[in-house]
């Protein structure tokens, strides 16, 4: 009985770990979506492929910040690999740096925040997408 | 008996000499003719110097002054770890003593000044490409840049990558010491493309697959394959369909400038400071590169490993 028990309890612990191994990397990789699709709006407005729209320009602010929020979060020791993640070591050897980088992230989203008018708009838009590029040349490998 | 033991010493003697000749820095890669240069033009010096990503390997890790080319940075290989130079202008431990003959010489057929043959960690391969005038422009520019003391460790090649002369034996195999020719059947746009991504832009020394020896095969070039700096893949930017196939030009023009894909993920490892240095040229010459690459015949690389 209690055998049974540990097998159950040992089956349970291994399916869960594994099913929160897919669950981070399946999350992150969804916030990260959504993050692209807030750039697409973003870079068509700030092109002047689409009219500004600061009701958008709030909303793509809003997706970065949401996300600088919850990213830290979604890399486990237990989902350093798997799937077809690109993430990179240096995650989980700097946790320090990865999180401020997110610290930064979420502060360069927050400016966009103030932001009412095209041009500010514009500034605040470049600075909070430099991240994209600054973050994933050191965390993330090449795929 | 003993004739034969003669006649096996002299052949080996020969195999000896013969090697030695033929991997002689100045036999199997000679420098190009040089002729006279005009006066160097430093803002031409300068845009090569972002487009060859010169200080993507040789400024001074840890800092951000992207000038600062004392060197040291570490990069991996499967032949052992070199240790990249001090090329910024200091006399001692830069190459300030360098003529402009010395630096078209090194860069154009990877022999340094001592006569020494370099190793093809330093993309003279497609460096090679450049003429000696815009090589004197180069160095005109880098001249300009500050002087920084100290010198990087040597590299750590086992035997027999150690031994230089062993690229003498490579450069006879792969080294083509040819500089650019323009294809006069293509536009004056799709020649300055080919130039900027095969020649500085070195492009192929990371999105091909290497050989045994660590030379590009060229059956696939462009066609992307593991990371030759250790974790991940270079992906295929032929025309394949897994490549840049379904890509417009002014979507891979776009991503030299601001590293967004068309789905706008953002590229990463060292393909961003790829993007950093690219955004520093002309958007007539992204234009260029990316008319080039989208003439590339869609070519399959190796298979990427399935995920796990």
């Amino acid at each position: 009985m209690l055998r049974s028990v540990f097998v159950v309890v040992g089956l349970a612990v291994g399916a869960s770990a594994v099913l929160a191994q897919a669950n981070s990397i399946s999350e992150r990789r969804d916030t990260m979506k959504a993050v692209g699709a807030a750039t697409r709006d973003g870079a068509a407005m700030a092109k002047g492929e689409a009219p500004f729209d600061a009701a958008k320009a709030q909303a793509v602010f809003k997706t970065y910040g949401d996300a600088a929020k919850k990213m830290p979060g979604f890399y486990p020791e237990s989902a350093k690999t798997g799937g077809e993640t690109t993430a990179a070591p240096k995650i989980w050897e700097d946790q320090a740096g990865f999180k401020a980088a997110f610290a930064k992230f979420e502060a360069d989203a927050a400016k966009g925040a103030t932001a009412t008018d095209l041009a500010g708009f514009k500034t605040a838009f470049g600075d909070a997408t430099k991240n994209c590029g600054a973050c994933h040349e050191v965390y993330r490998i090449k795929k | 008996m003993r004739r034969l033991l003669i006649t096996l010493l002299v052949f080996i003697a020969l195999g000896i000499a013969g090697f030695f000749v033929l991997t002689d820095p100045r036999v199997v890669s000679p420098g190009p003719e040089i002729g006279t240069l005009p006066a160097p033009d430093i803002e031409n010096g300068k845009l090569l110097f972002a487009a060859g990503g010169c200080a993507s390997c040789h400024a001074t890790p840890g800092q951000d002054d992207k000038t600062r080319l004392g060197g040291g940075l570490e990069l991996g290989s499967p032949f052992g770890k070199f240790h990249v130079p001090n090329i910024s202008p200091h006399t001692r431990d830069g190459i300030g003593n360098w003529g402009t003959a010395d630096f078209i010489q090194a860069m154009a057929a990877g022999v340094s000044p001592a006569g020494q043959h370099l190793y093809p960690s330093f993309p003279y391969t497609s460096y090679r490409l450049m003429t000696p005038k815009a090589l004197a422009d180069l160095l005109a520019y880098i001249r300009t840049l500050p002087a920084v003391e100290g010198k990087a460790p040597p590299h750590e090649l086992p035997f027999p990558f150690n031994i230089r002369r062993m690229v003498g034996g490579w450069k006879l195999l792969f080294f083509d010491g040819a500089p650019f020719k323009p294809d006069p059947t293509k536009s004056d746009e799709w020649n300055r493309g080919a130039y900027l991504v095969n020649g500085p832009g070195h492009c192929a020394e990371c999105h091909s697959s290497r050989n045994q020896f660590g030379a590009i095969v060229q059956a696939t070039r462009f066609a992307g394959g593991p990371d030759p700096e250790g974790k991940g893949w270079v992906p295929n930017i032929t025309q394949a369909e897994n490549g840049l196939g379904k890509w417009s030009k002014s979507e891979i023009a776009e991503l030299l400038k601001s590293g967004f894909t068309p789905n706008f993920d953002s590229v990463g490892g060292s393909m961003a400071a790829v993007v950093r240095n690219m955004a520093l040229l002309p958007e007539a010459d992204r234009l260029a590169m990316a008319e080039y690459l989208k003439s590339l015949p869609a070519v399959q690389g190796p298979s990427r490993p399935q995920a796990k």
